[in-house]
Parts: structure tokens; sequence; C-alpha cells
């Protein structure tokens, strides 16, 4: 399970927590988040801007 | 930690160890502001004057644009390293909070007053656009809580939009418009010779329809309908009927009316804003198909000192765009960057004479383009009359 952060808010998307206000359940990998979802804090990054912060346990 | 778009520019005299933020204060004046039509509902009882039914309007319309000629403009910036602090500070963050039962006790006393006082219809006409003007700025409260990430500050952002009946704000204000900004998908900015008439008639109905169709997204990922109470649009409308359901049956026809006519011209504020703040500006298409980024050039700032402290910063625009989630007391100033010539207030009312905003307007718009007019917005039926007027500059 990897972490991925807006690099402009710091917005956090933790795949073993997911974001269920956004529509994402615990455990919903970043592959299943759709390309051009709008960071939910800030919108002025996209799923592309992203980086990955945490990498763990099998590959994501 | 993230990076920092923009921020290639220093706080202008800022000194961290001795930085005191000299608004700290002066911030309650936003908080204030809301209760200006109440202040002038004593003043009439008191002296008897139907003129201060109008006290907002003037002091909007009149007083504050002189101020800001006055005062002029406030280019100070935080320190970098004060921003944590700042961020953190319960006092920045109590202000918004206290503003949204100012503009419900604005809202019930000016609604119970209309319906119990002997009044005529100009001065009811005065009261109602006071009103209506302070509740559009409901709608800048509603966006700085809006723009924060912990629940009750949502909640909040709701409660208060309600007042003015626009809740699909909270939605459509940061995943439409912030996203869009500055590019021809976003209905929220106007374009070069755009009348602020012909924008609204593009911007209101536009932004309702993204925000619905964004919830509607949202919902969906997680298998609701639309037409569910987990509807953030749905949520403060539910609160709008409820407030305006309940001031009818208390006080009558007259006050139906009354929030009608605010409401509307609470919407219009919110209108004048978005036109006011992104005119004419375009962001460039990048090889990949993507936008270039919100940059702080993106939108009109203004640094005018007397209306941002009415206005929770809400004129230092363009830092806002670049960074959404900083708050009001942590906005900066960024050297060369697009600016009004004056604070909103007297923007809002130039823009109610189309030549006159085209006058104040269109040289700055097109200095930013560097005099190409490729790399503005313009509207369609204007750009002859642009090119007849700047000449065709290559790109």
């Amino acid at each position: 399970m990897a972490k991925y952060q807006c690099p402009d808010c710091g917005y956090v998307y933790d795949e073993q927590q997911g974001d269920p206000h956004e529509g994402f359940p615990a455990g919903t990998p970043w592959s299943a988040v759709p390309d051009g979802w709008a960071c939910p804090d800030c919108a002025v990054r996209d799923k592309e801007d992203f980086i990955v912060v945490e990498e763990s346990g099998p590959a994501a | 930690m993230v990076e920092q778009v923009g921020d290639a520019f220093p706080g202008i005299g800022a000194d961290a160890a001795e930085y005191v933020d000299k608004k700290k204060y002066l911030w309650m004046l936003s908080v204030l502001w809301p209760a200006v039509p109440v202040i002038g509902l004593y003043l009439v009882s008191a002296t008897g004057w139907g003129i201060w039914y109008g006290l907002l309007l003037i002091a909007w319309y009149i007083a504050v644009p002189l101020l800001d000629a006055v005062f002029g403009q406030d280019r100070s910036n935080p320190p970098e390293s004060r921003i944590e602090t700042l961020e953190a500070s319960h006092y920045y963050r109590l202000l918004p909070y206290l503003t949204v039962p100012v503009h419900y006790a604005t809202t019930i006393i000016c609604a119970w007053w209309v319906a119990t006082h002997n009044m005529n219809a100009l001065e009811f006409l005065a009261l109602a656009l006071s009103v209506g003007v302070v509740n559009g700025l409901a709608i800048n409260t509603g966006h700085e809580l809006g723009h924060k990430q912990r629940k009750f500050d949502r909640w909040m952002a709701k409660l208060v939009l309600a007042v003015v009946g626009y809740g699909h704000f909270f939605v459509e204000h940061n995943k439409g418009h912030h996203r869009d900004v500055a590019t021809p998908l976003d209905p929220a900015t106007s374009h070069l010779g755009e009348s602020i008439y012909a924008f609204s008639t593009r911007e209101i109905p536009g932004a309702a329809r993204r925000a619905w169709k964004l919830e509607e997204e949202r919902l969906a990922r997680s298998g609701h309908s639309v037409w569910s109470l987990r509807n953030e649009i749905i949520q403060p409308m539910i609160l709008t009927v409820i407030l305006y359901t309940a001031l009818t049956a208390a006080f009558g026809p007259l006050a139906l009316l009354f929030l009608l006519v605010q409401m509307v011209y609470g919407w219009w504020q919110l209108t004048s804003a978005n036109y006011i703040e992104h005119y004419g500006l375009l962001r460039q298409k990048l090889p990949n198909g993507r936008y270039e980024r919100q940059q702080p050039r993106h939108s009109w700032n203004a640094n005018h000192i007397a209306s941002n402290l009415i206005l929770f910063h809400l004129q230092r625009h363009s830092d806002h765009h670049a960074h959404p989630t900083r708050s009001y007391q942590s906005l900066r100033d960024f050297p060369d960057l697009p600016s009004l010539p004056t604070g909103y207030p007297g923007m809002f009312f130039s823009a109610l004479v189309p030549p006159l905003f085209r006058a104040l307007m269109d040289r700055k718009a097109l200095a930013w383009a560097d005099g190409d007019l490729g790399k503005l917005q313009i509207h369609p039926s204007m750009l002859k009359y642009y090119q007849r007027k700047f000449g065709k500059k290559a790109a």
C-alpha cells in the first residue's frame, strides 16, 4: 500500500484508507483512481502531478 | 515538504524575527461589516431619516473606494517562516466562524424590519440591496471556509452559503473554477470585451451545471444517486428552504420579497467578483494537451488595504489561486502581478458601466499579454474591434 501526495497543498492519498468522501473506499489502489482526478483539497493539481511519498509492500 | 510555485520572491521587507502582523486586529472589520445594514436600521430609528437604509450602499460604493484611494496599497507579506504559526492560530480561524452568525442575524433582523415597519419602495429596495451586498460577502466567508479541510469549517461554509441560497458554490468553486480558471472551460472566467451582463448569463447557469455534474460524478463513484442527502449541493439548499420558509411564515410575504431581492443581489456580487478576477486572462495549452499550471499571474490582484480588510483578503487573489488552501492571513503579494486599479467595491461599480470598465482594464490586459491578443480570452463579437484597436501582433 503506497501513499501519494499533492505537490501543492500536501494532501495525501493513502491507498490503505482511500478517500470515502471522494468515492474511493479503503483499499482502493492508486491505479483505480481515474486520470485527471483533481486533488480534493486544492484542485490545482491532478492525479498526474502527485508524487509517491511512501511505498511499502508489493509494488504499487 | 511541498513545492512552492511562484515563491521565488521573498516577502517584501519581511524579517521573521521582527514580524508583527499589523492587520491582526483589523481583520475584525470583516466580521463587523455584515452588520452594517443593522447599524443603518439603528440610525433610522434614532434619527427618523430614511437615507440610513442605504448606509451600507453608501459605504460600499462610495466610502470604501475613497478609503482605497486614500490608504492605497498594502504590499507587506508575512515571512515564510511564520506561515505555519499564522495558519495554526486560533484567533485567525475564529474570525470567519464569527462572521457566520452575523450574516444570519442581519438577514433575520432586516426581514423582520421590512415586515413590521412603514417603508416606501425606495427604502425597501435600499435595505434589500444592502443586505444583498453583505450576503454576497457571505459567499466570501463561505469561500474562505470552504477551502479548508476540517469538517467543521466545511459545514460552516455550507451554513453561511445557505443564507444567500448559493450552496452549490461549495462544490463549484473548488473543484470547478479553481481547476479550470483562465481557460475556455471555465464559465466563471470573463473574456476581454464581454460585459458583466453577458457574462452573468454564461456564468450563473454554467457554474450551477458544473457543480451538479461534479457532485454527480463524485457520488456515482461510491454508487450513490445524485438525488441523495449526501449531495453537498442539496444539503445547503435544504438549509436555505428552511430559513426562507421560516422567515416567510413568521413575517409574511414582504419578508419573502425582501429575501428574494437580497438573494439575487447577493448572487450578483459573486458574479461581479468572478467577472473582475480573471478578466481576459488565459492559461496556455501545453503540448501534452493540459493547460499550464495556475500561477499568480492568472488572477487580477488588488492590495488595497481598506477593501481587503472587509473582505478577508479576497483581493489577494493571485496567491489564492496559485495556493488555494492558504488562509486569508497568509496570502502574499508578488512583484509584477496583473493588478486592478482599485479594490473590489470600486471595480464592481465600474463593471456596471461596460465602456468604463473596458477603459480601465483593456490596456492592462493587453500589457499582461505583451501586446499579443492571441494570449487573451476575447469575447467573439469583440475580436474585430480589438484587432482594429490594438493591431494584430504576430505571436
